[in-house]
Protein backbone atom coordinates (compact mmCIF):
# COMPACT_ATOMS: atom_id res chain seq x y z
CA UNK A 1 0.00 0.00 0.00
CA UNK A 2 1.31 2.98 -1.12
CA UNK A 3 -1.03 5.22 0.60
CA UNK A 4 -1.38 5.61 4.18
CA UNK A 5 0.60 6.22 7.40
CA UNK A 6 2.49 3.72 8.87
CA UNK A 7 4.02 4.50 12.42
CA UNK A 8 5.16 7.90 13.56
CA UNK A 9 5.68 10.63 11.11
CA UNK A 10 9.42 11.69 10.93
CA UNK A 11 8.68 15.02 9.61
CA UNK A 12 10.05 16.76 12.47
CA UNK A 13 13.47 14.54 11.99
CA UNK A 14 12.99 15.57 8.30
CA UNK A 15 12.62 19.18 9.15
CA UNK A 16 15.45 19.24 11.17
CA UNK A 17 17.58 17.28 8.85
CA UNK A 18 17.64 20.35 6.03
CA UNK A 19 17.65 22.90 7.90
CA UNK A 20 20.78 21.21 9.80
CA UNK A 21 21.85 20.81 6.36
CA UNK A 22 21.46 24.51 5.35
CA UNK A 23 18.15 24.53 3.98
CA UNK A 24 16.23 28.17 4.42
CA UNK A 25 13.94 28.78 1.60
CA UNK A 26 10.93 26.27 1.23
CA UNK A 27 8.30 26.29 -1.31
CA UNK A 28 6.08 23.85 -2.94
CA UNK A 29 2.80 21.96 -3.54
CA UNK A 30 1.43 19.55 -0.67
CA UNK A 31 0.53 15.87 -1.03
CA UNK A 32 -1.17 13.64 1.73
CA UNK A 33 1.94 11.65 1.45
CA UNK A 34 4.25 14.98 2.93
CA UNK A 35 1.55 16.63 4.84
CA UNK A 36 3.46 16.07 8.71
CA UNK A 37 6.49 18.02 6.91
CA UNK A 38 3.81 21.13 4.95
CA UNK A 39 2.41 21.25 8.43
CA UNK A 40 5.59 21.56 10.55
CA UNK A 41 6.95 24.24 8.01
CA UNK A 42 3.99 25.53 7.40
CA UNK A 43 3.78 26.73 11.63
CA UNK A 44 7.64 27.91 11.45
CA UNK A 45 8.44 31.29 11.13
CA UNK A 46 12.29 31.04 10.58
CA UNK A 47 11.86 28.84 7.58
CA UNK A 48 8.92 30.89 5.75
CA UNK A 49 7.08 28.36 4.13
CA UNK A 50 5.73 29.53 0.02
CA UNK A 51 2.46 27.61 -0.61
CA UNK A 52 2.87 27.93 -4.59
CA UNK A 53 0.19 27.37 -6.70
CA UNK A 54 2.26 25.36 -9.57
CA UNK A 55 5.46 23.42 -8.70
CA UNK A 56 6.88 24.84 -11.64
CA UNK A 57 6.12 27.96 -10.30
CA UNK A 58 7.80 26.76 -7.24
CA UNK A 59 10.90 25.93 -8.87
CA UNK A 60 11.03 29.30 -10.60
CA UNK A 61 10.34 31.20 -6.76
CA UNK A 62 13.07 28.51 -5.83
CA UNK A 63 15.84 29.60 -8.49
CA UNK A 64 15.10 33.25 -7.37
CA UNK A 65 15.99 32.51 -3.72
CA UNK A 66 18.97 30.79 -4.63
CA UNK A 67 20.34 33.63 -6.54
CA UNK A 68 19.69 35.51 -3.51
CA UNK A 69 21.28 33.30 -1.53
CA UNK A 70 19.28 31.16 0.18
CA UNK A 71 19.65 27.38 -0.23
CA UNK A 72 15.96 26.22 -1.44
CA UNK A 73 13.95 23.24 -1.34
CA UNK A 74 10.50 22.54 -3.34
CA UNK A 75 8.57 19.65 -2.57
CA UNK A 76 5.53 18.64 -4.38
CA UNK A 77 3.61 15.23 -5.16
CA UNK A 78 4.81 13.44 -8.24
CA UNK A 79 2.29 14.65 -10.45
CA UNK A 80 4.08 17.59 -9.99
CA UNK A 81 6.93 16.42 -11.92
CA UNK A 82 4.73 16.46 -14.89
CA UNK A 83 4.57 20.20 -14.23
CA UNK A 84 8.13 20.73 -13.78
CA UNK A 85 9.53 19.06 -16.41
CA UNK A 86 10.43 22.24 -18.91
CA UNK A 87 11.49 24.34 -15.68
CA UNK A 88 14.50 21.29 -14.75
CA UNK A 89 15.56 21.23 -17.95
CA UNK A 90 15.49 24.63 -19.46
CA UNK A 91 15.85 26.72 -16.06
CA UNK A 92 17.43 24.62 -13.44
CA UNK A 93 19.80 22.14 -15.30
CA UNK A 94 20.83 24.89 -17.96
CA UNK A 95 21.69 27.73 -15.72
CA UNK A 96 23.43 25.46 -12.84
CA UNK A 97 20.91 26.15 -10.57
CA UNK A 98 21.09 23.50 -7.40
CA UNK A 99 17.33 23.12 -5.56
CA UNK A 100 16.67 20.03 -3.87
CA UNK A 101 13.21 18.39 -5.19
CA UNK A 102 11.32 16.66 -2.58
CA UNK A 103 8.90 14.24 -4.12
CA UNK A 104 6.31 12.27 -2.81
CA UNK A 105 5.64 8.96 -4.65
CA UNK A 106 1.63 7.99 -5.45
CA UNK A 107 0.96 5.41 -7.78
CA UNK A 108 3.83 3.07 -6.38
CA UNK A 109 1.53 0.26 -6.72
CA UNK A 110 -1.94 -0.67 -8.02
CA UNK A 111 -3.30 -0.12 -4.90
CA UNK A 112 -2.91 3.67 -5.50
CA UNK A 113 -6.05 5.94 -7.03
CA UNK A 114 -5.54 5.50 -10.93
CA UNK A 115 -4.81 8.93 -11.66
CA UNK A 116 -1.30 8.17 -9.86
CA UNK A 117 -0.34 4.84 -12.00
CA UNK A 118 1.21 6.25 -15.41
CA UNK A 119 3.44 8.50 -12.94
CA UNK A 120 3.92 6.23 -10.53
CA UNK A 121 5.16 3.95 -12.89
CA UNK A 122 7.77 6.07 -14.90
CA UNK A 123 8.92 8.80 -12.13
CA UNK A 124 12.32 7.25 -11.45
CA UNK A 125 12.75 6.69 -15.44
CA UNK A 126 12.25 10.35 -16.04
CA UNK A 127 14.40 11.02 -13.50
CA UNK A 128 16.90 9.02 -15.00
CA UNK A 129 16.24 10.48 -18.62
CA UNK A 130 16.57 14.25 -16.91
CA UNK A 131 20.20 13.67 -15.04
CA UNK A 132 18.82 14.07 -12.04
CA UNK A 133 20.57 12.04 -9.13
CA UNK A 134 17.57 10.76 -6.82
CA UNK A 135 17.55 8.39 -3.65
CA UNK A 136 14.19 6.86 -2.18
CA UNK A 137 13.41 7.56 1.61
CA UNK A 138 12.56 3.93 2.29
CA UNK A 139 14.13 1.40 4.52
CA UNK A 140 15.91 4.64 6.38
CA UNK A 141 16.69 3.76 10.10
CA UNK A 142 15.54 5.84 12.55
CA UNK A 143 17.99 8.69 14.47
CA UNK A 144 20.53 9.72 11.94
CA UNK A 145 19.13 7.92 9.06
CA UNK A 146 17.35 10.59 7.12
CA UNK A 147 19.96 13.12 8.21
CA UNK A 148 22.55 11.17 6.00
CA UNK A 149 19.87 11.12 3.14
CA UNK A 150 19.57 14.81 3.68
CA UNK A 151 23.86 15.23 3.32
CA UNK A 152 24.04 13.05 0.53
CA UNK A 153 21.33 15.43 -1.21
CA UNK A 154 23.38 18.95 0.11
CA UNK A 155 26.52 17.25 -1.10
CA UNK A 156 25.35 16.26 -4.77
CA UNK A 157 23.67 20.02 -5.34
CA UNK A 158 27.35 21.38 -4.26
CA UNK A 159 29.31 19.07 -6.79
CA UNK A 160 26.96 19.50 -9.51
CA UNK A 161 25.04 22.50 -8.81
CA UNK A 162 22.03 20.93 -10.66
CA UNK A 163 18.95 19.29 -9.61
CA UNK A 164 18.61 16.41 -6.87
CA UNK A 165 15.89 14.58 -5.49
CA UNK A 166 14.64 12.45 -2.34
CA UNK A 167 11.82 10.65 -3.30
CA UNK A 168 9.16 9.80 -0.11
CA UNK A 169 6.63 6.46 -0.33
CA UNK A 170 3.73 6.69 1.94
CA UNK A 171 4.18 6.21 5.39
CA UNK A 172 7.31 9.03 6.08
CA UNK A 173 6.70 12.35 6.06
CA UNK A 174 2.50 12.10 6.69
CA UNK B 1 5.08 53.46 -28.05
CA UNK B 2 8.21 51.71 -28.96
CA UNK B 3 9.53 48.42 -27.23
CA UNK B 4 13.28 49.71 -27.53
CA UNK B 5 11.92 52.94 -26.03
CA UNK B 6 9.84 51.64 -23.41
CA UNK B 7 12.91 49.04 -22.12
CA UNK B 8 15.63 52.19 -22.07
CA UNK B 9 12.97 54.09 -20.27
CA UNK B 10 13.16 51.38 -17.89
CA UNK B 11 16.63 51.02 -17.80
CA UNK B 12 17.57 54.48 -17.44
CA UNK B 13 15.48 54.74 -14.02
CA UNK B 14 17.22 52.15 -12.39
CA UNK B 15 19.64 52.12 -10.01
CA UNK B 16 23.20 49.78 -10.22
CA UNK B 17 21.90 47.38 -7.26
CA UNK B 18 18.56 46.37 -8.69
CA UNK B 19 17.86 43.42 -9.74
CA UNK B 20 16.35 42.63 -12.93
CA UNK B 21 14.50 39.02 -14.13
CA UNK B 22 13.93 39.56 -17.62
CA UNK B 23 11.35 36.97 -19.44
CA UNK B 24 12.32 34.85 -22.37
CA UNK B 25 11.75 35.57 -25.71
CA UNK B 26 12.37 38.93 -27.87
CA UNK B 27 12.22 41.00 -25.02
CA UNK B 28 14.99 39.39 -23.58
CA UNK B 29 17.33 39.83 -26.93
CA UNK B 30 15.97 43.67 -27.05
CA UNK B 31 17.16 44.16 -23.26
CA UNK B 32 20.56 42.67 -23.95
CA UNK B 33 20.77 44.84 -26.86
CA UNK B 34 19.72 48.65 -25.61
CA UNK B 35 20.04 47.87 -21.69
CA UNK B 36 22.36 45.23 -20.98
CA UNK B 37 23.53 45.76 -17.20
CA UNK B 38 25.37 43.19 -14.72
CA UNK B 39 21.89 43.18 -12.34
CA UNK B 40 19.96 41.63 -15.16
CA UNK B 41 19.14 38.53 -15.64
CA UNK B 42 18.38 36.63 -18.65
CA UNK B 43 15.53 34.11 -18.91
CA UNK B 44 16.10 32.07 -21.98
CA UNK B 45 13.51 29.12 -21.68
CA UNK B 46 11.24 28.14 -18.75
CA UNK B 47 8.44 30.43 -20.42
CA UNK B 48 5.98 31.88 -17.82
CA UNK B 49 8.34 31.56 -14.90
CA UNK B 50 10.10 35.14 -14.38
CA UNK B 51 7.74 36.41 -12.59
CA UNK B 52 8.03 33.47 -10.04
CA UNK B 53 12.13 33.64 -10.15
CA UNK B 54 11.47 37.35 -9.45
CA UNK B 55 9.07 36.52 -6.41
CA UNK B 56 11.83 33.98 -4.97
CA UNK B 57 14.51 36.38 -5.43
CA UNK B 58 12.24 39.29 -3.84
CA UNK B 59 11.66 37.68 -0.86
CA UNK B 60 14.90 36.49 -0.18
CA UNK B 61 16.66 39.51 -0.66
CA UNK B 62 14.01 41.60 1.02
CA UNK B 63 16.31 45.04 0.84
CA UNK B 64 16.57 44.94 -2.72
CA UNK B 65 14.77 46.53 -5.71
CA UNK B 66 13.18 43.64 -7.49
CA UNK B 67 11.71 44.56 -11.02
CA UNK B 68 10.46 41.35 -13.55
CA UNK B 69 10.35 42.44 -17.06
CA UNK B 70 7.98 40.47 -18.73
CA UNK B 71 5.31 40.26 -22.08
CA UNK B 72 1.92 39.70 -22.15
CA UNK B 73 2.81 36.06 -23.44
CA UNK B 74 4.76 35.14 -20.59
CA UNK B 75 1.71 36.63 -18.18
CA UNK B 76 -0.66 34.83 -19.59
CA UNK B 77 1.28 31.57 -19.60
CA UNK B 78 1.84 31.95 -15.79
CA UNK B 79 -0.70 33.92 -14.81
CA UNK B 80 -0.75 32.12 -11.41
CA UNK B 81 2.39 33.70 -10.24
CA UNK B 82 0.68 37.08 -10.00
CA UNK B 83 -1.65 35.33 -7.43
CA UNK B 84 1.58 33.52 -5.75
CA UNK B 85 2.66 37.91 -6.06
CA UNK B 86 -0.76 38.94 -4.44
CA UNK B 87 -0.90 36.99 -1.70
CA UNK B 88 2.96 37.24 -0.50
CA UNK B 89 2.50 41.06 -1.11
CA UNK B 90 6.55 41.86 -1.75
CA UNK B 91 6.76 45.73 -0.97
CA UNK B 92 10.56 45.38 -2.75
CA UNK B 93 8.96 43.52 -5.94
CA UNK B 94 7.81 45.73 -9.73
CA UNK B 95 6.19 44.15 -12.24
CA UNK B 96 6.66 45.51 -15.39
CA UNK B 97 4.90 44.26 -18.58
CA UNK B 98 5.26 45.17 -22.00
CA UNK B 99 2.19 44.42 -24.05
CA UNK B 100 2.74 44.11 -27.97
CA UNK B 101 -0.24 40.98 -28.10
CA UNK B 102 1.73 39.02 -30.27
CA UNK B 103 4.28 36.19 -29.46
CA UNK B 104 7.21 38.51 -31.03
CA UNK B 105 9.70 35.96 -31.21
CA UNK B 106 7.84 33.15 -32.75
CA UNK B 107 6.35 35.12 -36.02
CA UNK B 108 3.90 37.72 -34.18
CA UNK B 109 0.87 35.52 -33.68
CA UNK B 110 -1.63 37.22 -31.49
CA UNK B 111 -1.98 36.54 -27.74
CA UNK B 112 -5.36 37.03 -26.12
CA UNK B 113 -3.96 39.88 -23.88
CA UNK B 114 -6.08 42.22 -26.62
CA UNK B 115 -8.99 40.56 -24.66
CA UNK B 116 -7.88 40.45 -21.29
CA UNK B 117 -6.47 43.44 -18.86
CA UNK B 118 -3.88 42.05 -17.11
CA UNK B 119 -3.45 44.99 -15.13
CA UNK B 120 -6.84 44.26 -14.00
CA UNK B 121 -5.91 41.08 -13.32
CA UNK B 122 -2.68 42.14 -10.67
CA UNK B 123 -4.97 44.16 -9.64
CA UNK B 124 -7.84 41.75 -8.78
CA UNK B 125 -5.14 39.43 -6.76
CA UNK B 126 -3.73 42.09 -4.77
CA UNK B 127 -0.76 44.09 -6.15
CA UNK B 128 -0.65 47.42 -4.46
CA UNK B 129 -1.09 49.29 -7.84
CA UNK B 130 -1.55 49.18 -11.41
CA UNK B 131 -1.07 51.04 -14.19
CA UNK B 132 -1.53 51.21 -17.74
CA UNK B 133 0.46 53.60 -20.07
CA UNK B 134 0.02 53.67 -23.98
CA UNK B 135 2.78 56.56 -24.45
CA UNK B 136 6.12 57.09 -23.92
CA UNK B 137 5.43 59.88 -21.32
CA UNK B 138 2.60 57.77 -19.57
CA UNK B 139 5.10 55.16 -19.04
CA UNK B 140 7.71 57.08 -18.10
CA UNK B 141 5.57 58.42 -15.27
CA UNK B 142 4.20 55.68 -14.28
CA UNK B 143 7.55 53.97 -14.10
CA UNK B 144 8.52 56.66 -11.85
CA UNK B 145 5.14 56.52 -9.74
CA UNK B 146 5.72 53.03 -8.96
CA UNK B 147 9.28 53.12 -8.32
CA UNK B 148 8.51 55.78 -5.55
CA UNK B 149 6.39 53.22 -3.55
CA UNK B 150 5.88 50.15 -2.24
CA UNK B 151 4.98 46.92 -4.18
CA UNK B 152 3.93 44.66 -5.66
CA UNK B 153 3.11 47.23 -8.46
CA UNK B 154 2.25 46.33 -12.15
CA UNK B 155 2.88 49.13 -14.94
CA UNK B 156 1.97 47.74 -18.08
CA UNK B 157 3.10 49.47 -21.22
CA UNK B 158 1.18 49.23 -24.36
CA UNK B 159 4.17 48.71 -27.02
CA UNK B 160 4.10 48.40 -31.10
CA UNK B 161 3.99 44.63 -32.18
CA UNK B 162 6.91 43.69 -35.03
CA UNK B 163 10.33 43.22 -34.45
CA UNK B 164 13.42 45.40 -34.85
CA UNK B 165 16.53 44.36 -37.02
CA UNK B 166 20.07 44.40 -35.32
CA UNK B 167 18.96 42.78 -32.04
CA UNK B 168 21.21 40.48 -30.51
CA UNK B 169 21.32 37.22 -28.57
CA UNK B 170 22.71 37.12 -25.27
CA UNK B 171 26.41 36.01 -25.03
CA UNK B 172 26.98 34.84 -21.57
CA UNK B 173 26.08 31.14 -21.39
CA UNK B 174 23.14 30.27 -18.95
CA UNK B 175 25.93 29.37 -16.60
CA UNK B 176 27.89 32.13 -16.48
CA UNK B 177 24.40 34.37 -16.27
CA UNK B 178 23.86 32.62 -13.18
CA UNK B 179 27.49 33.47 -11.49
CA UNK B 180 27.03 36.82 -12.15
CA UNK B 181 23.48 38.12 -11.13
CA UNK B 182 24.63 35.63 -8.32
CA UNK B 183 26.81 37.93 -7.75
CA UNK B 184 24.91 41.21 -7.77
CA UNK B 185 22.14 39.53 -6.21
CA UNK B 186 24.12 38.88 -3.06
CA UNK B 187 26.08 41.71 -2.55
Amino acid sequence: MSHGASGPSRAPEMLAALKGAGFDFFCGVPCSLLKGLVSLLEKDHDARYVSATREDSALGMAAGAFFGGKRPMVLMQNSGLGVSVNALASLHTLYEIPVLLLISWRGEDRSDAPEHWMMGEIMLPVLDQMKIPHRLLTGVAPGEGLAAQVAWAAAQLDATQKPVALIVPGGVLE
Amino acid sequence: MNKLEAIKALTGLLAPEDLLVCCNGMIGRELYTVGERPANFYMIGSMGLGLSIALGLALARPGRRVIALDGDGNVLMGMNALASVGSERPANLYHVVLDNQTHASTGGQRTISGDVRLEAVASAVGYRATHRADTLDHFQAALRDALAQAGPVMVLGVVEGGTVKGIGRVKETPAELTARFSAEARR
